[in-house]
């Protein structure tokens, strides 16, 4: 009885440890919080990047995570001297961090850019915006995502 | 022990509360977020466009195409989507399948397949020149049956779950299900484009996927249940306004 | 050819900022997504987007597999002159779509 138990105990532990390599990464949450960190330093070049300025709207009960309407706003005159150059989104929990990046200029006339995200867990939407004088804003929502109710199971 | 037939008729009176009352219908639409509304409304963004312009494609083109004989479809198909499902020739049939009807009969072509791209395409566009319009089914001596058979399977409880669509839809509508509200199941705006699809798809895909959701074995797609079902739900629906193409969580 | 549905306004006056909404065909297929069986489907996505005015590039975007299927960009642009905007888009496997429209700036 003991035996057949410490067998059984056995066996889970290591299926357990088999699927945890595989899916369950405990450490998955700080490693994807890396990707991101990386990814803001990559397109910032460890520049500060201070709250304000953009306004990044998103609804934060989110009806499916695979179209998420998202705008991105910011507050500047777009002349030649005084404009955004730059804006970029990225989510917290997704695989990898880059939603999109655009390129703007004084031509935009209006700093303001939508689309729609793939947000796949509830967690973090971050707006950042490079402006011309090398400074960078930043706007972070946060936002929760459910599963569908009833779904397919591969089955059309 | 008299508490148990008062409890006991007080659950089933609870479970079978019955039909919602017209005045208190919503479509699907009235539980979205904002923004998901907006997709559906700005329909030069909506992501159901495509569909439109391979179905507009579809109608216009080709020997025997559909506008030699129905010419413009903003007039000659306006309201008929309002109708459907509906007896032709002595049969119950929905858009879908009156669609490959003709294509059959009159333009001499093979029916294009079940959620196929052009099926849902054409069934998309037709549909979309009664957007607006409300559902106009009535019970009648022809289809009294089908609705009566129609209503008996969205009561009845079904697959592993033992869930009746009644229970969830008409009973339970507007609370949270997984975090999701639950809504009235109108089939305001097929076909329609759900983000859970990343695809338009029709009322058939829509009413499979909540079958495999309670664990029953899910009708096939044209079968006569399933079309009973689909005329049910129409009616259930009707004088509510037409959104077709619609956009769904 | 690989579809795409721009709205822009067909004339402005001179110094409007106009804003201009973009759709392209595209699944957008992310390359994290597994078969019934286990196999990665590859990733198949647009990657750039730009806009060009008479020849000069007004706007640019870089896509990555976060962004939805069926890509909607909206942007703006300030009305300078009449002429042609060009809409440009690639992508994976060798994607291209590309679109025109003439503007009567006044």
């Amino acid at each position: 009885m003991t035996s057949r138990r410490r067998f059984i105990a056995l066996a889970a532990g290591a299926f357990a440890a088999g699927k945890a390599r595989a899916q369950l990464d405990p450490n998955i949450a700080a490693k994807r919080r890396a990707a991101l960190d990386a990814a803001l330093r990559k397109v910032t070049g460890g520049a500060p990047v201070r709250p304000g300025k953009v306004k990044l709207e998103v609804p934060p009960l989110v009806d499916n995570g695979n179209a998420v309407p998202v705008t991105v706003t910011v507050d500047s005159p777009m002349t030649q001297a005084e404009h955004v150059k730059a804006i970029h989104l990225f989510t917290e929990k997704n695989p990898q961090p880059y939603v999109l990046s655009a390129q703007l200029g004084p031509r935009a006339g209006r700093a303001r850019l939508a689309t729609r995200a793939r947000i796949a867990d509830s967690g973090k939407v971050i707006a950042i915006a490079e402006l011309a004088d090398g400074s960078y804003w930043s706007h972070e929502v946060s936002v929760i995502v459910t599963l569908s109710a009833c779904l397919e199971d591969g089955l059309i | 022990m008299r508490l148990a037939p008062l409890l006991l008729a007080a659950v089933c009176a609870a479970v079978y509360a019955g039909e919602i009352p017209l005045a208190e219908r919503r479509s699907g639409y009235e539980f979205m977020g904002p923004q998901t509304r907006a997709m559906q409304d700005d329909e030069a963004t909506s992501p159901a466009l495509f569909w439109l312009m391979d179905g507009e494609t579809l109608w216009n083109g080709g020997r025997a195409s559909c506008a030699s004989c129905h010419g413009d479809a903003r007039e000659s198909m306006k309201g008929v989507a309002t109708r459907y499902p509906r007896v032709v020739g002595g049969k119950l049939v929905n858009l879908e399948q009156r669609i490959n009807a003709c294509r059959v009969e009159r333009q001499k072509a093979v029916p294009y397949p079940y959620e196929s791209k052009e099926l849902l395409a054409l069934t998309a566009y037709v549909g979309r020149q009664s957007r607006g319009l409300p559902i106009a089914l009535e019970a009648d001596a022809a289809t009294q049956r089908y609705i009566d058979a129609g209503r008996e399977r969205f009561e009845r409880p079904q697959g592993q779950l033992n869930l009746a669509c009644a229970q969830c839809h008409d009973d339970n509508w507007g609370k949270s299900l997984a975090g999701t509200p639950v809504p009235q199941a109108h089939p305001t705006g097929y076909p329609l484009y759900r983000l859970e699809w990343q695809s338009l798809g029709s009322l058939e895909r829509r009413l499979r996927n909540c079958m495999i959701g309670v664990r029953a074995e899910p009708y096939a797609y044209g079968a006569p249940e399933m079309v009973e079902l689909e005329l049910y739900l129409m009616w259930r629906a009707r004088g509510m306004k037409l959104e077709t193409p619609a956009v769904r969580p | 050819m690989a579809r795409v549905a721009v709205t822009v306004p067909a004339s402005a006056k001179r110094g409007e900022v106009i804003e201009i909404k973009t759709l392209a065909e595209h699944a957008m297929e992310n390359g994290f997504r597994r078969t019934q069986t286990g196999e990665l489907i590859p990733r198949d996505i647009i990657t750039q987007f730009s806009c060009s005015y008479n020849g000069v590039e007004v706007f640019r975007a870089e896509l990555h597999p976060a962004v939805a299927a069926n890509p909607l960009i909206t942007f703006t642009t300030v009305a300078t002159e009449s002429g042609t905007l060009e809409f440009k888009w690639t992508g994976d496997n060798g994607y291209v779509a590309t679109h025109s429209a003439k503007i009567a700036v006044a």
